[in-house]
């Protein structure tokens, strides 16, 4: 009798098992989304590349078979920003954490989007810094306790959709980890658009956050994830902010198109230069 | 190999230090750079930004250095030859990523065209201040090369050096400019493009399932596979197996760290470069780099004329250290004298090497200007007495 085979095995470094994250934790479950979108999308998977920052998330570079790049602290935008200058041919995912994309990395975020630079950005929200222990992040729901915030967080939290869909991102997404058809769904999509795509997924952190914040386990979460999910396709990004136990607005908020980054510019380049302008340049070496 | 046509701006010119480094970029094969504006290093990019869209690459300017420093690191991985310039405040920013381009052997140029510091210091005036943080600046072991060129024609050749030694080595080398020799206006010769040696990439040729990517073949320097060749390879600043997946032991650890130091340690020699001067006789021998050199020969000129027996050792190659040749020296020699624009950075190594079998003077200036050679004789002459 033949084993049978989880289909998305041949997408995993199965000789770097068992991973880092915690029973629980959401993350797994982004990657499976992801790996079946692979195959439902049918991207091809040689020119296929994932830039992660650093955080539990940017672990997920290191468990996919692919070219992966395993970056700095919050400098995955950049850096699949120059592996795709450089490679045009390259299909570049951003994969990591919302305090590597938006504390740290949150100028990159911003400038990334505004210049429609074509990389497709999973950025998966779990609502704390949880690598480092559960301290607060610029996602933190108001009022939740975490270890840098003892007496509950005071200040108010990024909204990402809203903010990458004002600095200019071409499709905008956000589901949670109980939405994994939709999930994958979306992800799929953002590989048929060509520009800057973000994909929020929002993630339990059991460990850390829902802990100490009394929230229950991953399975409390994932209760509370589908009674408390609204599905709003093209809601006002502006009122998606989250809180600590409130209704989570999900659905893709932003499908629009405009040119990216390397179009405009071959475009502009070929306008100011004339013939002088090398129009595809093979930018390899050796 | 020899260099790609495309690139070279064969003729002679009459540019400043800035411009000629970017021709130098060029001619090398860099055909991707990301930069960030600051005084008084822009005229490279800003050149590079006109030049390179004719030749068959891109620039883009990042919001920050360190977007500039990891952008150009991500274009390498696709493929390209990269680099990206800055000075002190910006190079500060940086720092992290020559970590990130010495831990996961991304050859690449960083050019830090020097400016009086610390913080915003002097923005438009020299200095030669940042040559320690150039070797020691990023956390951890690790071991870089660094150049300093003391005229335009050399700010084009060593840049071409400096690509050359970042393949070979599959290091980050510091191409250490000061704001003079950056603006400086001079002939500078650029030859034909066969004329011009390149070092080819490490880019590897094996069969998908023999291809490990950080095992070596002896000299400690791996081949390089880029993102879409099908290797599937894995990248990152954990520390690595040679499969390049993270390994959190001691073992790994030292058998990593190591490597990467010993790679450039052992080749240290064919490395260092360096133009001497009267050594053979000389009971006096200055030291110095980069624009202090060309003031220092004034220093050495006045000096002889007086009859003492000065010798004048420039270094090209700052980082490795060349301690062998100052070791050497210093066992005949009476003194060293060290001239820099810094309060004693190169000259702690000078020291060190010498071991004291020689004295050793340091002619420090804060930066903001270049010496009085006046200055630099006054410490000949002490050192002869």
């Amino acid at each position: 009798m033949s084993e049978a085979i989880n289909p998305v095995e041949p997408f995993l470094r199965s000789d770097r098992m068992p991973h880092i994250w915690c029973p629980g934790c959401g993350i797994g479950t982004t990657v499976n989304c992801f790996a079946r979108a692979l195959i439902e999308s049918k991207v091809d998977l040689q020119s296929l590349a994932i830039v992660s920052g650093i955080g539990c998330t940017g672990r997920v570079a290191g468990y996919v078979k692919l070219d992966s790049f395993h970056t700095t602290h919050g400098r995955a935008i950049p850096f699949a920003t120059g592996l795709k200058l450089a490679n045009p041919k390259l299909n570049v995912v951003v994969y990591s954490g919302d305090g590597d994309l938006s504390a740290i990395g949150g100028n990159h975020l911003i400038h990334a989007a505004r210049r429609n630079i074509d990389l497709k950005v999973i950025c998966v929200n779990n609502l704390t810094y949880a690598m480092t222990g559960g301290q607060t992040a610029p996602t933190t729901p108001e009022l939740s306790i975490t270890s840098t915030s003892p007496y509950g967080v005071f200040e108010p939290s990024f909204n990402l959709p809203h903010l990458v869909e004002a600095a200019g991102a071409v499709y905008v997404a956000r589901w949670t980890t109980y939405h994994v058809r939709q999930l994958a769904r979306s992800i799929s999509e953002a590989f048929q658009k060509k520009g800057f795509s973000f994909i929020e997924v929002i993630s339990p952190c059991p460990t850390l956050y829902q802990r100490r914040n009394k929230l229950g386990d991953g399975l409390e979460t994932m209760k509370y994830y589908r009674q408390k999910s609204k599905v709003r396709p093209g809601a006002p990004t502006g009122e998606l902010g989250l809180t600590m136990t409130g209704e989570i607005i999900v659905g893709k908020f932003v499908d629009r198109d405009r040119p990216d980054y390397q179009t405009v510019m071959r475009a502009q380049l070929k306008e100011a230069l004339g013939e002088r302008f090398v129009a595809d340049p093979e930018m390899t070496c050796s | 190999m020899k260099a790609d046509p495309r690139g070279v701006l064969t003729g002679v010119h009459f540019i400043d230090g800035d411009h000629a480094c970017c021709e130098g970029a060029l001619a090398a094969g860099a055909r991707f750079a990301s930069g960030y504006p600051i005084t008084p290093s822009t005229e490279v990019v800003e050149r590079f930004a006109a030049r390179v869209p004719t030749v068959g690459g891109t620039f883009i300017q990042m919001e920050d250095e360190l977007a500039a420093s990891i952008a150009l690191q991500g274009a390498v991985w696709g493929g390209a030859k990269a680099f990206t310039v800055t000075s002190g405040p910006g190079f500060s920013l940086m720092m992290e990523h020559i970590g990130y381009a010495a831990m996961t052997e991304t050859p690449c140029v960083f050019v830090d065209v020097q400016r009086g510091g610390p913080s915003t210091g002097l923005p438009t005036l020299p200095a030669q201040a940042d040559m320690m943080q150039a070797r020691w600046g990023s956390h951890g072991d690790y071991e870089i090369i660094a150049l300093c060129p003391n005229s335009p024609q050399e700010c084009f050749d060593l840049t071409i050096k400096a690509f050359n030694l970042a393949e070979e080595f599959r290091v980050p080398v510091m191409f250490m400019m000061d704001e003079v020799v950056g603006h400086m206006t001079e002939k500078v010769v650029i030859p034909a493009a066969d004329e011009i040696e390149i070092t080819p990439r490490r880019h590897t040729h094996k069969a998908l399932e023999e291809y490990l990517p950080y095992g070596t073949n002896g000299d400690g320097v791996p081949e390089m596979a880029y993102a879409g060749e099908g290797y599937k390879f894995h990248v990152t600043g954990l520390t690595h197996d040679e499969r390049g997946y993270p390994n959190m032991t001691p073992q790994v650890q030292d058998k990593l760290v190591r490597r990467l130091q010993e790679k450039v340690h052992r080749a240290a020699e064919s490395i260092a470069m360096f133009e001497e001067d009267q050594l053979e006789e000389a009971s006096v021998v200055v030291v110095s780099y980069g624009i202090t050199s060309r003031v220092a020969q004034r220093a050495v000129d006045l000096a002889r004329e007086r009859g003492l027996r000065v010798g004048k050792l420039r270094l090209i190659t700052a980082w490795p250290f060349p301690e062998k040749k100052i070791a050497e020296l210093a066992g005949r020699i009476k003194a060293f004298v060290v001239p820099e624009l810094n309060l004693g950075q190169m000259v702690r190594e000078v020291e060190r090497a010498a071991g004291g079998k020689a004295k050793t003077f340091a002619v420090s200036h804060a930066g903001g200007g270049v010496h009085n050679p006046e200055q630099i004789l006054e410490a000949i002459l002490e050192a002869s007495r």
